[in-house]
């Protein structure tokens, strides 16, 4: 065992005696239900117990051995709701099946990173569980040593249950669970050893199946409220434009109608965060009894907008001052296209540079020379954008999806004028974040449009406003330069990328490090529509274009694409250009020579057309071959195998799930979907313009292969998702003879319908 | 406003409502079951549907007016205790991510296993084409409906 300080534990246990009652780490209330609740009984099965007895923040124990775990982090569909608590009942030593989940509510003092962001859920609680559930559990063989007179390091915990051998003494956890909470929290605990997991490591089936299947309320848009009213709010119809004025009179008579109002979201000295910033400042708000009276209200309403001015808005990111540019205009796509070419050809903002490679190039023998780019995407989640507010005089209740409760939180206070200590943010199960939901203004929204009409409301965006309302994967444009010498070694390497309205450049990873001569260049357009993390930002488009690009350097030099990948990996491992690299090159080359091994790489099949691909990021290393049949003259995706190195897989099967899901979502995303600007509108503003991947366009199987290593847990959501765009691309090749340098590809006549 | 009584989930239930009112507001927002999802709002991605009569549904197309006699099922009242043979397949598998899309999958699902119970995998693209998962997880949806195909009395 690890012998671990035990701080963490600590500081939840002492916070937590001094809530009152526990009420705040009951959590998830909204279905106004008493003990048990519903939703997490019907979820589980299990008897409830009579008494819970609070061991510390993180974890209850019933009198009858059922353990309430709380699951601190927003739940968008990454399974942290049951991965999460799955880590803590493995050092608790508690069998799975007498657990229950609860979602926290947002506790900055017990809880830390309670975001879903990064692919940093799992990996910034791991300690953190692990500690919670093994100061609890030493707290209970203390208790038990306490009541049996016998010494502590005698007792054995397992499966929830306490005995000591000599004395022949059992008891379950609940037997002991009111003696433990009166514990003294021990200065130190121990850890398992990692190769006495039990739980970890195994696959558990998704807490909230039952539920799920079975439609209950669990979404921010299902909650209900006594006396609640609907709110939708109308913005401008393009980028570039504000508000002038509305007329309400005929909107108002309307049946069901409460209240029509504009809301200015922050006021110009607002201490803005990037996570706070908002496409629209200005808007209207139409208040009523019901969702479809309040839509029809909207349409009807008459509003006039006007050009906006150029802004220059003030944020913070992570502590770093910021201002971000909005130029006045109507934006159109095509002349970001030839914004974008245009700085491509001129001389970047050089972000690294290792030996000559203006010499190197001079001297090649060969050049080879690609540019790929991607359109503007909207997230998208299947839940729109939507929250509760209940805000009185001197409390604010918000309960509802969002993937960064603890950013939001003083972007609340200060609109609403109360103290921090008086927003209480709640999350529900989310439809879908993808980065999204970091945004939280619709939150803030939510807020003000309560305490306004002085009644508890629920904010909802139709399709159309949470397609048109901005914080968009940027659109990226990038070229690559390659050089080869007389024997066709690879001697010189060069990239420049930008975008609107950020560079999705990662200058110090991976090939900087793997050849001599190479330079990073990047460059950013300003723009007024507003973007924000997607999914792997940045990595989701530049990954693809990298890894395509390293296929046609590999098809010029006659190398098989893997070979010539582990050949710099190798090179990058023993003898690394330059000491700032990204990346672990034994890891990158381990998932490629697993996933070489996986797909039978080296005995293709006629007819199957095959590409590779391998990417790093978010501390995470994958490598995917994507395999391509034609029917009917048209490329389908028949299988692909992925090979994943995110250190121990805390729960295998969901996370497959996730290396599936992201495999669909980069092959639909590259292949389908783009949103483009037309004088400042969205050309796509519902699902029928908007092309997501549908069921017959997803792979007909996907297979998923885990590196075994012990090394402490990195990052999952988001790594699965920007390689496969490099795989599809590498295959499309091989399948039609063209390569496919532009997403979405359906564009491109050859893989037409 | 106009008077209804709708067979819902095998109750009459009474209501006073706009007649154009979309049976997917009906349920979620008068009749509070939300289990039914709006997604678009224009039949084009499937979280709302629904059963009328065997047939699955888009009910954000479907005005209450139109609805008369016809018996709706909701994934409120697919089953009793969460156990047709589609809920327990998709348990099963463990489909889901975020889960938001899962119960107009469902009913697609089970109105077209009722029809066509020994589907092909082409036949069950067609089928579910119009339903939309943002999380990808086609694959196991697609796997699930294998598994319920293959339990007796689908």
């Amino acid at each position: 065992m690890t012998l671990v300080k035990s701080q963490i534990g600590r500081r939840a246990f002492i916070k937590n005696t001094s809530l009152a009652g526990g009420g705040l780490v009951l959590g998830f209330n909204f279905f106004n239900s008493c003990k048990p609740k519903v939703a997490e009984a019907l979820a589980v099965e299990i008897e409830m117990p009579n008494e819970w007895f609070e061991i510390n923040g993180y974890l209850k124990i019933g009198d009858n051995g059922v353990v309430t775990i709380m699951s601190p982090n927003p739940e968008i569909g990454q399974n942290v709701r049951t991965s999460m608590p799955m880590i803590l009942a493995d050092e608790l030593e508690v069998d799975w099946k007498n657990v229950v989940v609860e979602q926290a509510a947002l506790n900055t003092s017990l809880y830390s990173w309670q975001v879903a962001g990064g692919s940093r859920s799992i990996s910034s609680s791991w300690q953190n569980l692990r500690m919670a559930g093994a100061t609890a559990r030493q707290m209970l063989k203390l208790a038990a040593a306490k009541i049996w007179q016998v010494p502590a390091s005698e007792i054995l915990a397992v499966a929830g249950v306490l005995s000591h051998e000599a004395s022949g003494k059992t008891a379950g956890y609940g037997e002991m669970a009111s003696e433990a909470s009166q514990m003294v929290v021990p200065e130190e605990v121990e850890l398992k050893n990692k190769s006495e997991f039990s739980i970890i490591g195994t696959s558990r089936k998704n807490v909230d199946g039952k539920n799920i299947v079975t439609g209950k309320p669990l979404f921010g848009i299902d909650v209900q409220r006594e006396g609640m009213l609907i709110a939708n709010l109308v913005h401008p119809p393009a980028f570039g434009m504000k508000l002038k004025s509305f007329d309400a009179e005929v909107v108002k008579k309307m049946p069901g109608i409460r209240e029509v109002f504009s809301l200015k979201l922050y006021d110009e000295d607002f201490d803005r965060a990037a996570f706070h910033h908002t496409a629209f400042n200005e808007v209207v708000a139409v208040v009523g009894d019901s969702t479809w009276q309040v839509m029809q209200a909207k349409k009807a309403l008459k509003v006039e907008w006007e050009k906006a001015g150029d802004t220059v808005v003030g944020m913070t990111l992570f502590g770093n001052e910021m201002k971000v540019n909005h130029p006045a205009g109507m934006e159109n796509s095509d002349i970001h296209k030839t914004k974008l070419e245009e700085l491509n050809s001129q001389k970047g903002k050089v972000a690294r540079r290792d030996g000559n490679p203006e010499l190197a190039f001079k001297n090649a023998a060969k050049i080879i020379e690609s540019s790929y780019s991607c359109p503007f995407l909207a997230h998208n989640t299947m839940e729109p954008m939507n929250f509760f507010a209940n805000v009185t005089e001197d409390h604010a209740e918000l309960l509802g999806p969002t993937q960064t409760p603890e950013w939001m939180e003083p972007a609340v206070a200060e609109r609403l004028g109360l103290p921090l200590e008086k927003i209480d943010i709640q999350m529900t199960r989310q439809g879908g974040g993808f980065g999204r939901r970091l945004y939280g203004h619709f939150m803030v929204e939510a807020a003000v449009i309560s305490q306004k009409m002085k009644k508890p409301i629920k904010l909802v965006y139709s399709r159309e406003d949470d397609m048109s309302q901005g914080m968009y994967r940027p659109s990226y444009f990038a070229t690559y330069r390659a050089g080869l010498d007389k024997e066709n070694n690879l001697i010189a390497f060069h990239v420049k990328a930008g975008g609107i309205p950020e560079s999705p450049l990662f200058a110090n990873r991976f090939p900087a490090g793997a050849i001599d001569n190479y330079l990073a260049e990047d460059f950013t357009v300003d723009s007024n529509i507003t973007t924000g993390a997607f999914r792997a930002p940045r990595s989701n488009f530049i990954a693809g274009a990298e890894q395509s690009f390293l296929d046609e350097v590999a098809e010029e030099m006659g190398k098989d694409p893997i070979e010539f990948r582990l050949e710099l990996f190798k090179r990058a491992a023993e003898n690394p250009v330059g000491e700032n690299n990204d990346y672990d090159a034994e890891r990158y080359a381990g998932v490629l020579e697993l996933v070489r091994e996986k797909s039978n790489w080296k005995q293709s099949e006629s007819g199957v057309y095959r590409g590779v691909s391998a990417y790093f990021c978010h501390q995470s290393y994958v490598a995917q071959v994507l395999d391509i049949v034609l029917e009917n003259n048209k490329p389908v995706v028949q299988k692909v195998t992925a090979a994943i190195d995110c250190g121990i897989v805390v729960n295998p099967d969901a996370a497959a799930n996730l290396s599936e899901g992201g495999i669909v979502d980069g092959i639909g995303h590259a292949m389908y979907s783009g949103l483009t600007f037309k004088d400042g509108t969205p050309e796509q503003k519902n699902f029928d313009r908007y092309r997501l991947i549908r069921h017959s366009e997803a792979p007909k199987s996907i297979e998923t292969y885990f590196v075994q290593n012990d090394i402490d847990p990195t990052g999952m959501g988001e790594p699965p998702f920007p390689p496969i765009m490099g795989a599809l691309a590498n295959a499309l090749y091989k399948a039609t003879g063209q390569r496919h340098y532009h997403q979405p590809f359906i564009s491109q006549k050859t893989i037409k319908g | 406003m106009a008077n209804f009584n709708l067979k819902i989930n095998g109750k009459i239930q009474e209501i006073d409502v706009d007649p154009t009112t979309p049976m997917l507001w009906v349920l979620r927002d008068h009749l509070k079951l939300v289990g039914t999802k709006y997604g678009c709002g224009i039949a084009q991605c499937g979280a709302c549907t629904i059963h009328l009569g065997d047939d699955a549904v888009r009910s954000c197309q479907l005005p209450v007016s139109s609805v008369g006699e016809q018996e709706i099922t909701t994934i409120e009242g697919l089953s009793e205790n969460g156990d047709h043979p589609v809920q327990k397949a998709w348990l099963e598998v463990d489909v889901y991510q975020c889960g938001y899309c899962q119960a107009g999958q469902i009913m697609n699902a089970s109105a077209f296993l009722k029809k066509t119970p020994n589907p092909t995998e082409a036949e069950i693209d067609t089928a579910m084409n119009g339903n939309i998962c943002r999380c990808g997880t086609y694959t196991r949806i697609k796997k699930a409906i294998k598994t319920a195909a293959q339990t007796e009395n689908i």
